[in-house]
């Protein structure tokens, strides 16, 4: 005796979120039902493996047949093929786009194209999660990607708009998009100690920041405003050119030295290595900066953070107070350079690159 | 030329890419009605067109109307190529042919097609505006409501109760005509949804026309069938109950009496003989006005007359009421009798005449399973025939004098059992058939009763008959007063003072001294002037003022029986040599299930035999509860023939013990704590015998069988032998049922005894199980094993499926078998789960304990009485509305209490939260369906009119849809859209007495192909929150979005 078919169909739609997550995460059904049972699905309502097996297999095809409309989550609510509560609409589609941390740092900066794709067994083999789920992680990034690639006006909002995600979901996605635009550069080994927040945040502060969106929009008519949010204001990265003289003038660079020296003595355990030091970070921080018209080196960004900023300041053992300290002084004190005029833009850059910095300072 | 139908089509949404070119689609819509057409333009590349047409306007006879759907066809254009379609939306204009059902349909409804299923959305508007027709010989019957629902509608009353409705229409099957060789599957599964759609719109309209000749307005219990006979062709019957009903104005219960008065609901058929007296079955001679006594006639000749007392003239009860002095008006012809008078002799010869009304009806049955109060007053038990027989094919559709010659066969048998019984009406009636190849087995059944008269003949059934009905809640702390309740209702009742309605139905029909078969009779437990039988067996729902000890469960039958494969008359006569055989081994499991639970009557049996080539299944179902009046089922004692062996002694007492243990366990779980009572066994003629109520025969091609004896021969009836090997199996059957899991309980009838306190929250849902029998050698018992294993494992399944919701009771857990192909075992079940309030419900337990089980209203919903019950507090119709005023106030004080208890309206906070979270357009409106006839904590306040659909889903790429459970599981959801999909555009929000008739899936796996049909019906409503005070119909709002939605996209 077999069971040829079996179909539990209700006029709300059941769904199970335990065995949601379960069918996210890409196991199998029996693989699904060893976990529930391990879990102690059998003491509920006296059932047994048999009944857990049906229940599992019908909740998987549930959602599999759900997930066609999870690909455009807006047909969720005005489609009538199912009748699910709203309050659920709102989970299915919050956990079916949230991501695992470890697999969009593998993918962070990459080209989200078939090749990639093809590389995901090596993912998942390295992340130990499971291909199918690394697949639907990565389709989500590609589709939202698509998506508002082609749409104008803030970045966040269009992806809330049109996936109607959580904010915080959406702010994730936005710096996946982000990275995937700008293809910067995350996978070095040097780099490979920084985490998907690390990164999330930092295209957080940069789309924040530094991009057309950022300064003043409401000035900008909305048809004007192309692409806003994913590329970097180009005006801006041209006049950081003008933050050279912040070394190239010999006098004016003295000056600011003085003027960090004075606020951070005897508050700083590393002063005399600071001291020693505070031309070479200088001139690493104002070189990146007028680099940043070309592409390949705003692709850098993050690793030449590291390895100009970062790691010589690990090698002298700062601590991230004392980081924060100079980072805060050294910004303020350039605004005391009476020959100086490049505040605003001064602030602009500055204000990104400290909070970056402090993101990545750790081990 | 009496209509105007019109449409509009507005605009598509999330159509399917039809050219792969430019991913999009060149959209337009085809309008068809009758032979007319009308295209919209096309709208080029778009997945979401805006069509925004011009009316279309029909011009067509009323008949049309009723048989026909409007047909809208959703194509995309090809210019090279013939254009394709992309699917296909029917619409049943019937709706909004009523004046009091819907007035428009406006909405989104699925497109559908057989192949792709749901495809994209499609928002049509479509208006009616008829015409005055005063042509005396019309073929239409506009106006005329139909209902699923098995009891009188909340919001409507019954006038009149006219009876039975049937016709049957036949026609060709497309699937079997010569055209077929050379069409499509997909045309050809197309022209049969067209025309089943066309042949129920028939159907639907001559079964009105019967009703407008007996001068009803309505078919309540409307149950539509179709009989895929292959070959032989597609027969489409129906039967129902032709009523008047009137409506109730919500809000104003007493004024309800005066709309009566303007009901145009007198006919030819309430003749001169309505406004006389009751007929009273009372043995109570002290009534001060009664008459000569008039015998009932309802008996047979050959049976003695039963000890029916002297009638009561029924005068004193209108002079008592206002009610039914308020109806004089109606009696049109009989407008030279005077009402309020004496009776004089001219009254009692009318009386008499009256009296036969019901008898002079062919067919006195009734599909309805609910009843006002006061209208059953006795039950026999349960009456059913079956009929074995072979299908040839039927040569002139117009005539299909065949198979009205096989029903009528069938009910002139069931007449014939309940006259035996003593009852001169059937209720809860019910037919059907199972086919396999060309054997075909006709089966009713139904419960033999005695009826108040008075309904069929006159619109004395007041306000507080349906109010009544309506208004089934729990009056906590209410049993103090329920003695003066039965005062009261008793007077009102007026029929028999010595008959309370909660136990004056169990009180036996038949002559106890000339018994139709042998059973066991004992004083009523409750009342203790009449006699009732030791077991109760009906097809009927508990009624509503029943008093019953603790809850009731699912009982449940199953059999399997092997047969030789066998063709044509062979293979006939084999059926119907098995079928009495099995009817009794499930009434005897039956019996000893109940048994076990130690319950005493059995509601909503219902026994379904199914025919396969190889093998015979059946499933009877029904609610086992322990009626107070009716004596406490003994135990079960089990018997070895030779105790001779020691072991097998020990065997037989470990038996024994785990059956005593099952049965206090039962008693605790149940809740059933019946009053100690003496025993007080009065004359049986045959004592000591099994009693049976079921009471059945079996006829093939209309040799009628003789009557099988049901008793064990001159065995103890509940001494199970075990030497026998049958007994064996069935003590195994017995105890391998598994006890639900705690918070679960389950009936197959309307609601639980014994559960009162409901939530807003149900799931309804349709489950189907196939199951593929390997082994092809298997004997009866393995058979069996595996059978009930099935039916064991998919409720398991079902409670494991919605343990989220516990408590909660599974109500009207309607099981369907069927033996698709050989060696296969297909089992459905629709449902609804419903989940009540432990809190109140451990109070309400414990009151019902104190008040040594009598709950006569504890069955009664609070919620659902709201303003009418208080509005009617104040007047002096109160009592004449059948509503004792204590009951009144208890109820106005549960409603605040279940206020408060109540969350947030739930279809209002889903809207506001989906418009927040979901800025997609207006909100899909959520729609409810339940198989009950009503929803718990809401009010109905409009019926819109009957759902009757069906569906053909088939695919050729069976593996790619995820195999048979893919493609089902899609089907039956799409089929749910698409009813919600017709509700909503009919205004309404919820679906009641939702039932899936058929479900008929066919598969074939090697070719990678399946196909499964549909059908489903149910009444759509609008309801409003208890809790709302305002009723706000949703009708307005639906309306707006739908408005909104096209304005937001043009």
């Amino acid at each position: 005796m077999s069971m040829e078919l079996d179909v539990f169909v209700g006029n709300t739609t059941i769904m199970d979120m335990e065995v949601y997550q379960l069918w996210l995460d890409g196991l199998t059904v029996s693989d699904a039902v060893k976990v529930r049972m391990d879990e102690g699905a059998l003491l509920e309502c006296e059932a047994n493996p048999e009944v857990l097996t049906s229940d599992t297999m019908d909740q998987f095809r549930t959602f599999q047949m759900c997930e066609r409309l999870l690909h455009s989550p807006t047909k969720l609510g005005s489609q009538l093929l199912y009748q699910i509560p709203a309050q659920n609409q709102i989970i299915l589609i919050e956990r079916y786009y949230e991501f695992d941390s470890v697999f969009a740092r593998e993918v962070l900066g990459k080209k989200l194209s078939k090749g990639t794709k093809k590389d995901l067994d090596d993912t998942s083999c390295k992340t130990g999660i499971t291909l199918k789920s690394c697949r639907r992680q990565f389709d989500n990034f590609k589709r939202v990607f698509k998506v508002v690639e082609e749409l104008k006006g803030p970045l966040v909002e269009n992806i809330q708009r049109h996936f109607l995600l959580s904010d915080t979901l959406a702010r994730d996605y936005a710096a996946i998009v982000f990275f995937a635009n700008s293809r910067f550069e995350t996978g070095k080994r040097k780099l490979q100690y920084l985490s998907f927040q690390d990164f999330a945040f930092c295209a957080g502060q940069l789309i924040s920041y530094w991009t057309i969106g950022a300064m003043g929009a409401p000035t900008v008519p909305d048809s004007m405003m192309e692409d806003m949010d994913v590329d970097l204001e180009k005006e801006f990265l041209n006049e950081l050119k003008d933050l050279k003289v912040l070394v190239n003038d010999k006098d004016m660079m003295d000056q600011h030295k003085i003027l960090v020296c004075a606020a951070l003595r005897g508050k700083i355990k590393v002063y005399k290595l600071m001291e020693v030091n505070f031309k070479n970070l200088s001139r690493a921080l104002i070189n990146l900066a007028s680099k940043l018209t070309h592409t390949k080196d705003v692709r850098d960004l993050f690793i030449d953070l590291v390895e100009k900023f970062i790691e010589p300041c690990r090698y002298d053992r700062w601590t991230v107070a004392e980081i924060t300290l100079f980072l805060t002084h050294y910004t303020n004190a350039a605004h005391c350079l009476g020959t100086f005029r490049h505040q605003m833009i001064w602030d602009r850059y500055m204000g990104v690159i400290k909070s970056c910095i402090l993101q990545m300072y750790h081990e | 030329m009496p209509g105007k139908l019109k449409a509009k089509i507005v605009a598509g949404r999330h159509l399917p890419v039809m050219d792969r070119a430019s991913d999009l689609t060149d959209a337009f819509v085809e309008v068809k009605f009758g032979n007319t057409t009308f295209k919209t333009d096309v709208y080029p590349k778009s997945l979401n067109p805006q069509w925004n047409s011009e009316w279309f306007k029909f011009e067509v006879d009323d008949e049309d109307l009723q048989d026909e759907p409007l047909q809208i066809t959703v194509l995309d254009h090809d210019t090279y190529s013939a254009n394709d379609a992309i699917g296909k939306v029917y619409i049943d204009i019937d709706p909004l042919l009523s004046s009091e059902a819907a007035t428009v349909i406006s909405g989104w409804f699925p497109i559908y097609d057989t192949i792709h299923g749901i495809r994209g959305e499609i928002n049509v508007l479509v208006k009616v505006d008829l015409f005055n027709d005063l042509n005396r010989f019309r073929q239409s019957s506009c106006g005329v409501k139909f209902f699923c629902t098995t009891s009188i509608p909340r919001c409507y009353r019954a006038a009149l109760v006219h009876g039975f409705v049937e016709e049957l229409v036949v026609n060709e099957d497309p699937e079997y005509q010569w055209i077929d060789r050379i069409r499509t599957p997909r045309a050809s599964n197309e022209a049969r949804q067209r025309l089943i759609s066309l042949m129920s719109g028939e159907l639907q309209r001559k079964i009105g026309l019967k009703v407008l000749e007996m001068g009803g307005n309505a078919v309540v219990g409307y149950l539509q069938c179709f009989d895929l006979e292959g070959e032989s062709g597609l027969v489409v019957r129906a039967i129902g109950t032709a009523c008047t009903l009137d409506k109730l104005i919500p809000g104003t219960g007493s004024n309800t009496i005066t709309h009566t008065n303007t009901a145009p609901a007198s006919n030819a058929c309430n003749s001169p003989s309505k406004e006389i007296k009751e007929p009273v079955f009372s043995e109570d001679p002290t009534h001060p006005l009664s008459v000569p006594p008039t015998p009932l006639r309802t008996l047979p000749p050959s049976s003695s007359p039963p000890p029916f007392s002297p009638s009561k003239p029924c005068s004193r009860q209108s002079s008592s009421s206002d009610t039914d002095l308020s109806l004089t008006p109606k009696m049109g012809m009989g407008s030279g009798i005077s009402v309020g008078k004496e009776a004089g002799p001219l009254k009692t010869l009318l009386r008499q005449q009256a009296q036969s009304a019901l008898e002079q009806r062919e067919f006195p049955f009734f599909t309805l399973t609910c009843f006002p109060p006061g209208f059953l007053v006795h039950i026999g038990g349960v009456v059913s025939a079956r009929s074995v027989k072979l299908l040839d094919r039927i040569h002139n559709p117009d005539e299909p004098e065949t198979r009205d010659a096989w029903w009528e066969e069938i009910r002139q048998e069931i007449k014939s059992h309940a006259k035996a019984l003593g009852c001169h009406a059937v209720v809860g009636y019910s037919e059907s058939t199972t086919i396999c190849e060309e054997v075909c087995i006709l089966s009713a059944s139904g419960t033999a009763a005695m009826l108040n008269p008075r309904f069929m003949r006159e619109g004395c059934l007041d306000a507080g008959g349906s109010d009544q009905r309506l208004s089934r809640q729990p009056p906590l702390g209410m049993v103090g007063s329920e003695r003066a309740e039965g005062e009261v209702s008793s007077s009102w009742l007026g029929f028999d003072d010595a008959s309370p309605p909660s136990c004056g139905f169990c009180h036996i029909p038949y002559d106890e001294f000339n018994m139709p078969f042998p059973a066991q009779l004992t004083y009523c437990y409750h009342c203790r002037r009449q006699k009732v039988p030791d077991v109760l067996f009906t097809t009927i729902d508990l009624p509503a003022e029943a008093a019953v000890t603790g809850k009731g469960c699912l009982i449940q039958a199953r059999l399997c029986r092997t047969k030789k494969k066998a063709q044509g008359e062979v293979n006939a006569t084999a059926i119907s040599n098995l079928l009495p055989f099995m009817e009794y081994e499930l009434h005897t499991q039956l019996m000893n299930k109940l048994k076990l639970r130690c319950m005493n009557a059995l509601f909503g049996l219902r026994i379904q035999i199914s025919v396969g080539e190889n093998m015979l299944l059946g499933l009877a179902s029904a609610t086992g509860v322990y009626l107070s009046a009716l004596p406490a089922p003994g135990g079960i004692q089990i018997a070895g023939k030779t105790p001779s062996d020691l072991s097998y002694d020990q065997h037989i007492s470990t038996m024994q013990k785990r059956i005593n243990d099952t049965i206090v366990m039962n008693k605790e779980l149940y809740n059933i704590h019946p009053p100690e009572c003496i025993e007080e066994v009065v004359g049986s003629p045959i004592p000591d015998r099994q009693r049976s109520r079921l009471f059945r025969s079996t006829s093939e091609s209309s040799d009628e069988l003789s009557e099988l004896d049901l008793s064990h021969g001159k065995k103890d009836a509940f001494v199970l032998e075990i030497d026998d090997t049958d007994a064996v199996e069935d003590i195994q059957s017995l105890l391998t049922d598994a006890p639900m899991p705690a918070g679960f309980y389950s009936c197959n009838t309307e609601v639980m005894p014994g559960i009162y306190n409901w939530t807003s929250g149900l799931q309804m849902f349709t489950s189907v199980r196939v199951y593929r029998l390997n082994n092809a050698n298997l004997t009866n018992q393995g058979l069996n094993k595996i059978f009930t294993d099935l039916c064991e494992n998919l409720l398991k399944s079902l409670y494991f499926k919605l343990r989220s919701m516990i408590p909660c009771c599974l109500c009207h857990l309607n099981f369907t078998v069927a033996v698709p192909e050989e060696e296969l075992i297909q089992v459905a079940v629709t449902a609804v789960a419903m989940s009540f309030d432990k809190e109140t419900q451990l109070a309400a337990d414990k009151a019902l304990n104190e008040g040594s089980g009598e709950n006569e209203e504890q069955l009664q919903f609070s919620m659902e009485l709201c303003g009418e019950s208080t509005s009617s507090n104040n007047q002096p119709t109160a009592k004449a509305s059948g509503l004792p005023e204590s009951a009144m106030t208890h109820s106005s004080s549960r409603v605040s209490s279940s206020e408060r208890c109540s969350p947030l309206p739930e279809v209002r906070s889903r809207s506001l939260r989906s418009t927040r979270s979901l800025p997609c357009g207006a909100p899909v409106t959520v729609v409810k369906m339940t198989p009950l006839s009503f929803l718990p904590m809401t009010r109905i306040v409009k019926y819109l009119g009957i759902i009757n659909m069906f569906f053909i889903r088939e695919t050729t790429s069976l593996r790619e849809e995820g195999g048979v459970s893919g493609f089902l599981h899609s089907f039956i959801a799409e089929v749910f859209a698409m009813v919600r999909a017709h509700v909503a555009a009919l205004g309404g929000n919820a679906v009641v007495s939702y039932s899936m008739k058929e479900c008929v899936f066919m598969e074939n796996p090697n070719k990678n192909q399946a196909q499964c049909l549909i059908n489903v019906s149910g009444d759509a409503v609008i309801f409003v929150r208890e809790s709302d005070q305002e009723a706000i119909p949703p009708l307005i709002t639906s309306g707006q979005t739908s408005t909104t939605g096209a304005d937001g996209t043009t």
